[in-house]
């Protein structure tokens, strides 16, 4: 066992007990980051220097029994979390040059327990992607297969962690962007509810979709870092003022008596006989644990894909407006004028996917077209939130695959846009209903690529889905299996 | 056709993006395809329906106006790609 390979928790004691300090951990993870990263292309942007003057840092304040959960833990941030003097790309080549005058409030929360931050992920450009395909810097791969996507939008976080480039990770989920990659790299990945994360200095996309969540080795982290960065911030208005449990306390809860709702709409034809055998398997455990197994229905499920690339499309076209060449970020040159100093800065500055997006989404906001499209989204978004409460007035927690097939090759589905939308469809309604949702490791298909199970939960439910995630890692131990890189 | 080609540039010119014919051909199909299929909503009956437009019930935020540190000009403006003095530089606005 390297140090690179531990868990939060696990250098946590180490740290504590001074068998390992802060700096040796973060040599090991900046050595492991040269030795591989060239293979995988998760980091764009490593920050050895500040890393190891923070591993410094943590050092002293270990020394002086000052130890947080995070304290001297080398972490690794979605290249969408605003860094004060770091680089913050979001995957574009309108914000290469950008560096930020300030630090998000998830990101001043991790340095305020001394965490270390080792480097900016690679991600989709502006997080609109499912493959971390549409990056300016280039594609990451897949640890557990280098000719596969790691998913996406947040594909450097997941990758860094089945790579052990970072010990944990921070990734952004708008329809899927944590718990699709983290199924796909065969890590924990957990999508908040909506408000329980401060949105504070990450790069919007689609402001009432994203919400930022851990990417991480086992639950026990997962619950670790949410507990670490959830929280009310009067700096975001849409952050909700509830209490923040202890996740890590509650995750003995087990799962004896619990309803899990299994959604028909989940388990259709065309599943990949893996995935269902995975899921199958699943089942079968949580029954055994004396979990208590039913059917429910969410009926408007085959209408979530099309409404939510309305709603996020319109939202985008209005967030990237501000991509104008002004005030930061990449200006054209010799242009003629103002409004062709716009048209030309964002033409040169922005990726085909974002475009075609901003296209989608300023026809759906265009005048004569706002009510068919983004209203009628909106209506439908509501049908869908209701399909959940419902759900939710019968059982506890939803047990469904994270993605219909395990991981793809990468350029498998660039040509077909509507194609690799379509791929999101079983993580896209937890985000306009809202609500939790965590994916699990839960297996690998024949190929040996790995398989997530998604959990989804209440609204400020995350307590639930964490336990009842515990209780299958605790009996499963998949993700133990380590990428062979 | 759900879109034509002249739509899209219409749509190009409000979202402030030079398409080149290339790209305007492209999207022309794209587009037609995904709002060919987004239709599906239609079938929906969404009468009386309330549009949601964020999923955790919220009322206004209100917070006291107090005047609080700012940014600074320097930190504001070090990413600026034409600066004069304390502003952004921008071409010239009127002709």
């Amino acid at each position: 066992m390297e140090i690179y390979d531990l868990t939060i928790h696990e250098l946590h004691e180490k740290l504590k007990a001074k068998e390992v300090s802060s700096v040796e951990a973060t040599r090991a993870m900046l050595e492991r980051i040269e030795a591989v990263d060239g293979q995988v292309n998760a980091y764009i942007t490593v920050t050895p220097e500040q890393a190891l003057v923070e591993a410094e840092a943590a050092d002293k304040r270990i020394a002086a029994g000052d130890v947080a959960p995070l304290t001297g833990i080398p972490v690794g941030l979605k290249d969408i979390f605003i860094t004060k003097g770091i680089r913050t790309t979001c995957g574009s080549r309108i914000l290469e040059n950008f560096v930020p005058p300030y630090d998000g409030t998830a990101v001043a929360k991790l340095k305020e327990q001394g965490a270390v931050i080792v480097g900016k992920l690679n991600q989709d450009e502006f997080a609109m992607g499912s493959s971390n395909e549409s990056s300016y810097f280039g594609p990451v791969k897949n640890p557990w297969n280098l000719e596969c996507t790691p998913g996406g939008s947040s594909g450097g976080s997941a990758a860094a962690i089945a790579a052990r480039t970072a010990t944990a990770t921070l990734g952004t989920d708008t329809g899927g962007s944590i718990r699709q990659p983290a199924s796909h790299c065969s890590c924990v990945g957990l999508k908040p509810t909506y408000g329980r994360v401060s949105r504070y200095g990450v790069i919007a996309y689609a402001s009432s979709l994203d919400q930022v969540g851990p990417l991480t080795r086992d639950v026990t982290d997962a619950a670790l870092l949410l507990g670490a960065v959830a929280g009310y911030d009067p700096k975001d208005s849409t952050s909700v003022n509830t209490p923040v449990p202890d996740y890590v306390a509650g995750l003995q809860a087990g799962v004896k008596g619990l309803k899990i709702g299994l959604p028909k709409q989940y388990f259709i034809e065309g599943l990949d006989p893996d995935v269902k055998r995975a899921m199958d398997e699943a089942i079968a455990l949580y029954k055994s644990l004396g979990a208590e197994l039913r059917e429910v229905s969410l009926p408007h499920t085959e209408y979530a894909v099309a409404t939510y690339y309305l709603i996020a499309t319109a939202e985008a076209s209005s967030n990237l407006a501000r991509y104008d060449g002004v005030r930061f970020g990449h200006r054209a040159e010799d242009v003629r004028g103002l409004k062709e100093m716009f048209a030309k800065t964002r033409a040169e500055g922005f990726g085909s996917e974002v475009k075609r997006r901003i296209m989608l989404g300023t026809y759906a906001l265009s005048s004569g077209y706002y009510d068919a499209y983004y209203v009628k989204a909106q209506k439908v978004r509501t049908l869908i939130m209701q399909d959940f409460l419902n759900a939710f007035n019968e059982v506890d927690v939803l047990l469904t695959p994270i993605a219909p097939t395990p991981p793809f090759k990468i350029g498998e589905k660039l040509a077909d846009p509507l194609q690799m939308y379509l791929s999101d469809i079983f993580t896209i309604p937890v985000n306009l209903a809202g609500t939790c949702g965590i994916s699990i490791p839960a297996g690998f298909s024949a190929d040996g690529l790995p398989i997530g199970l998604q959990l989804i939960g209440k609204p400020f439910g995350e307590a639930a889905i964490l336990s009842t995630a515990y209780a299958f890692e605790k009996e499963t131990q998949w993700h133990l299996k380590k990428a062979p890189l | 056709m759900k879109i034509t080609r002249s739509e899209v540039e219409h749509v190009a010119r409000l979202a402030r993006l030079e398409l080149t014919d290339s790209e305007l051909d492209t999207f022309t199909g794209q587009m037609d395809g995904i709002l060919a299929y987004v239709e599906k909503l239609n079938a929906l009956d969404t009468e009386g329906i309330v549009p949601t437009s964020h999923a955790v019930p919220m009322e206004n935020a209100f917070r006291p106006d107090q005047p609080a540190e700012s940014i600074g000009v320097e930190a504001a403006l070090a990413n600026a790609p034409l600066r004069a003095e304390s502003f952004f530089r921008v071409p010239k606005v009127i002709e």
